[in-house]
């Protein structure tokens, strides 16, 4: 039994030429405690997958597993508990948050998704506190609004929401893309402490070559609603088979230029 | 910000100042005003009939000989309250109506929206009038014919609104989460629309007062013996060659109270729309500002015949909390033929530089240098004819979003000519020529085919490229780059940096790349600037960067994104810390607090870009490093600290 388990998902946009496929059949699966990247640039249906996994957009065809259970054959509402184990990080934290929500609003909002019984105001502030502590945020950012942090901080937060909910899968879509350099390496370490404490599964999205080999196991490459490629990322990254992922490769600036790295050691 | 910050923001034009005047005169008004002239506009009195204005009566008296003025001024009270209470039906009906569409499912949403398109399709005004005819006459039914008309102009802006929230990602996130479309409505979705809605409602009542008047005056709202300042106009009109001054009064009450309401919605939305460009963190404490903001001299190295050469440039915006400085005092040389990348992380003040250059600072920001030479001009003077024409033919300039840079209405043929016809003076057959081949130059296929299509009818890669081909119909000697490939994805990326490449060995043109990669600036680039919070804190050549880089943020930027060499089984390293804020900047290194190799005088003295060993080095460093940090020796620095 896996987290997730993607099986021959379609998903169909309305387009003026008639209907666009955005997912093309993908079966795809996450074991539980791995990371599974997606690489594949603008409109190779990867967001689109993610959001289908969520429920953000109706698939159009084949099923959605979450812990073995099927959510096409359960009612909306059960649908909806189903899917709570997994949960979906944002590529922009500025658009991720709700800029009139403090951070401890937010958090205490997301934790009451989890248990509904109207517990006392301190035992919230204390989870609140422990969710910060988990994402090594300050306590005192609680009381802070969105836009008096930084990005690194605001995609921290996002993390921590997600997390209120004790998600057992992750689904993180391009969360570094819009990043500073400088707090990239902070978020991905983060993710990665993260896994290990918790035992999450992570589904990590973008376009980034180099980042997506660094944060997964396995990695599969989407072209065109399809995976075209898919297996250990080592593997993939060392011994390309399709020519689109050797074409991502190539892409791959590297430092001094391309004659450079490989004057590299 | 909160709503009486947007208040404070919104008092400071001067029209915001006399409409909240006006509007706190009228609300004054409408509550004492009864109770002050109340006896005096109920009272008849036999002896002075339907006079003109005098000592006693300003206005006149009216065909019982109550005073006129009286009248108008405590009329002020029904005509606001109707007013209000024709918004408050209006808004009430309209908001939730528009609202809907979040909460109900897929397909009821559709329904609600069509709804709201229907009535919305009808005028609202013969609406109203059809509404009050058939609800009779009165107020009641006025209020209820105006505010059922205006509800669809509600419901249309709430929904509009709604949608633009909607599509946003932490209502995406909520989805996620689990939580119920209601609290998503009340919490997520009505908190972010507020504002604007209270805008238009503040503008809707001067409306409303203006549509109530009318169907006063046509007979249809207010009855006697009950009086708004419509009733009175009405009542006055039959007397306007008479005694004009009769009617005078409430015509310049209805208007002043229109131009009111109106000035201050207006107002208001103004502050709304535009704080936002100032909004940033809470104020930094003063004095630690000034210190810091002082630009420290720069060496400058020399070089022969440079294209550019920069000195002390600074770039400042003025803001409610006193100025800020993003760009402080830079100084750097391009030469000929030379690609130089400017790499940073948001806010360095890099893309502010690269704009300076081509004289692109958005208001109201200050640009100051105390030498800025292009081709041997200075830049830095007063504007001239001769000026603009080198740079807008030495000086191209590529920006990073490719659609709003073209413009959308433009064929590409268009956009390309306009630059040959202003400023080569060449002829419309001539600069079409030009422009085909300038398109072949960039390697776009078909290109005659090209001048005759849309923006939109390219993709963002081939929109770079006519960007690009625009800059090409001069003969530039400066491409500045501004994040040309961000929008792009990693294959088109590559393509238009060989297309920079080789347009440069082709015709010689000089590159300024601004970038926030650094490894793709070390593709294209012979000579890479690093700009933090407002300083070039190294210029290092382009090939030594591997060898190691001597500024230790150079460094950490280095080591902190993972590259396809990176041992997957250790850590990234990291820079603690955030970016500073250019509005609280501490007195000496910027990057001091962010440092592991900071010591006292790093964070009293600011250091200066010194030049390091060889010419083409600099650094502003007071503990440069030495050594290698590609790939996993920077990791072991890192954990040993």
């Amino acid at each position: 039994m896996t987290a997730v388990d993607v099986e021959r998902l379609s998903v169909q946009f309305h387009g003026r030429g008639g209907p666009v496929v955005a997912v093309d059949e993908v079966t795809l699966s996450v074991p539980p405690g791995s990371v599974v990247g997606l690489v594949g640039e603008s409109g190779s249906g990867k967001s689109t997958l993610a959001r289908a996994i969520v429920g953000l957009v109706p698939p159009v065809g084949g099923s959605v597993r979450i812990d073995g259970v099927d959510l096409g054959t359960l009612s909306p509402a059960a649908r909806r508990r189903a899917r709570r184990p997994v949960q979906m990080i944002f590529q922009d934290p500025n658009s991720s948050l709700n800029p009139r929500m403090t951070v401890g609003a937010a958090l205490t909002e997301a934790l009451g998704v989890r248990e509904r019984a109207g517990r006392g105001r301190a035992v919230r502030d204390g989870e609140v506190a422990e969710l910060l502590d988990l994402v090594t945020l300050d306590h005192r950012v609680a009381a802070s609004y969105p836009r008096e942090l930084s990005g690194g901080q605001r995609q921290r937060v996002a993390i921590a929401r997600a997390l209120a909910v004790r998600p057992d899968v992750l689904i993180c879509d391009e969360v570094t893309s819009a990043l500073d350099a400088s707090v990239t390496g902070a978020i991905l370490n983060l993710l990665r402490d993260l896994r290990r404490q918790l035992g999450l599964s992570i589904l990590f999205i973008s376009h980034n070559l180099a980042v997506v080999r660094y944060a997964s196991d396995q990695i599969g490459v989407m072209h065109h609603g399809r995976i075209v490629e898919f297996g250990d990322a080592e593997t993939v990254v060392r011994s390309p088979e399709h020519p689109y992922t050797r074409a991502l490769l190539d892409a791959v600036p590297r430092l001094g230029g391309a004659d450079a790295s490989t004057a590299v050691p | 910000m909160s709503q009486r910050g947007l208040a404070r923001a919104a008092l400071r034009t001067p029209t915001g100042v006399l409409a909240l005047a006006g509007v706190v005169l009228l609300t004054v008004l409408a509550v004492v005003a009864p109770m002050i002239w109340g006896d005096a506009a109920r009272t008849p009195d036999v002896e002075h009939l339907l006079e003109g204005g005098s000592a006693e009566h300003p206005l006149g008296t009216d065909n019982i000989g109550r005073d006129l003025l009286a009248r108008t001024l405590v009329a002020t009270r029904l005509s606001l309250v109707l007013a209000v209470l024709t918004v408050l039906v209006g808004a009430g009906i309209g908001v939730p109506l528009g609202a809907l569409p979040t909460v109900l499912g897929r397909r009821s949403a559709r329904a609600a929206a069509a709804v709201t398109d229907l009535a919305l399709a009808y005028p609202a005004l013969l609406l109203a009038i059809f509404l009050g005819v058939i609800l009779g006459a009165g107020p009641e039914a006025a209020v209820l014919a105006l505010g059922i008309a205006s509800a669809p102009a509600f419901a249309r802006l709430t929904q509009t609104l709604a949608a633009s929230v909607a599509g946003s990602d932490y209502i995406a996130a909520a989805h996620v989460l689990g939580l119920s479309r209601r609290r998503i409505l009340f919490r997520h979705v009505l908190p972010n629309i507020a504002e604007p809605i209270i805008l238009n409602v503040t503008v809707a009542i001067g409306y409303a007062l203006l549509a109530m008047s009318g169907l006063s005056f046509l007979g249809l709202g207010v009855q006697a013996p009950s009086y708004d300042w419509g009733r009175l106009l009405t009542e006055s009109l039959d007397r306007i060659y008479v005694a004009p001054e009769a009617a005078l009064g409430p015509c310049i009450a209805i208007v002043v109270a229109g131009l009111a309401f109106n000035g201050l919605g207006e107002s208001l939305a103004k502050a709304a729309s535009t704080r936002t460009s100032y909004a940033r963190p809470p104020a930094a404490p003063a004095g630690s500002r000034l210190a810091a903001t002082l630009p420290v001299a720069d060496d400058v190295p020399a070089a022969d015949e440079p294209v550019l050469v920069v000195e002390g440039l600074t770039v400042t915006f003025p803001t409610a909390d006193g100025a800020i400085t993003p760009v402080r005092g830079i100084s750097f040389t391009v030469g000929d033929g030379e690609r130089v990348g400017i790499v940073g992380e948001s806010g360095s003040g890099k893309s502010l530089t690269a704009l300076s250059l081509a004289r692109l600072v958005p208001h109201p920001g200050t640009v100051s240098a105390d030498r800025v030479e292009f081709l041997g001009r200075e830049l830095s003077g007063v504007r001239s004819t001769d000026r603009d024409r080198v740079l807008g033919t030495s000086m191209a300039m590529v920006f990073q979003d490719t659609t709003t840079s073209l413009n959308p209405a433009l064929r590409i043929g268009v956009q390309l000519s306009e630059v040959a016809e202003v400023h080569g003076e060449l002829r419309r057959s001539d600069a079409r020529r030009r422009a085909v081949e300038r398109l072949r130059a960039v390697r776009l296929s078909g290109p005659e085919r090209r001048l005759k299509q849309f923006p939109h009818e390219l993709s963002g890669g081939m929109r770079q490229r006519v960007m690009i081909a625009v800059g090409l119909m001069g003969e530039p000697r400066l491409i500045i780059a501004d994040e040309p490939t961000s929008a792009l994805d990693v294959t088109v990326q590559q393509q238009i940096l060989r297309l920079l490449k080789e347009i440069g060995d082709e015709t010689g043109a000089s590159c300024l790349l601004i970038t926030h990669d650094i490894a793709v600036a070390t593709e294209l680039c012979d000579r890479i600037l690093v700009m933090y919070a407002g300083r070039i804190v190294e210029d290092i050549d382009a090939a030594r960067l591997w060898k190691g880089p001597a500024h230790p943020y150079t460094r950490a930027l280095l080591a902190a994104v993972p590259d396809l060499e990176t041992d997957r089984s250790v850590e990234l390293a990291s820079i603690p810390g955030r970016p500073p804020d250019v509005a609280d900047l501490p007195a000496g290194c910027a990057f001091a607090p962010r440092c592991a190799f900071a010591t006292e005088q790093c964070r009293q003295e600011a250091p200066p870009l010194r030049i390091d060993e060889t010419d083409s080095h600099r650094v502003a460093c007071w503990h440069p490093q030495e050594g290698s940090v590609v790939t996993h020796q920077a990791r072991v620095e890192t954990e040993a600290r």
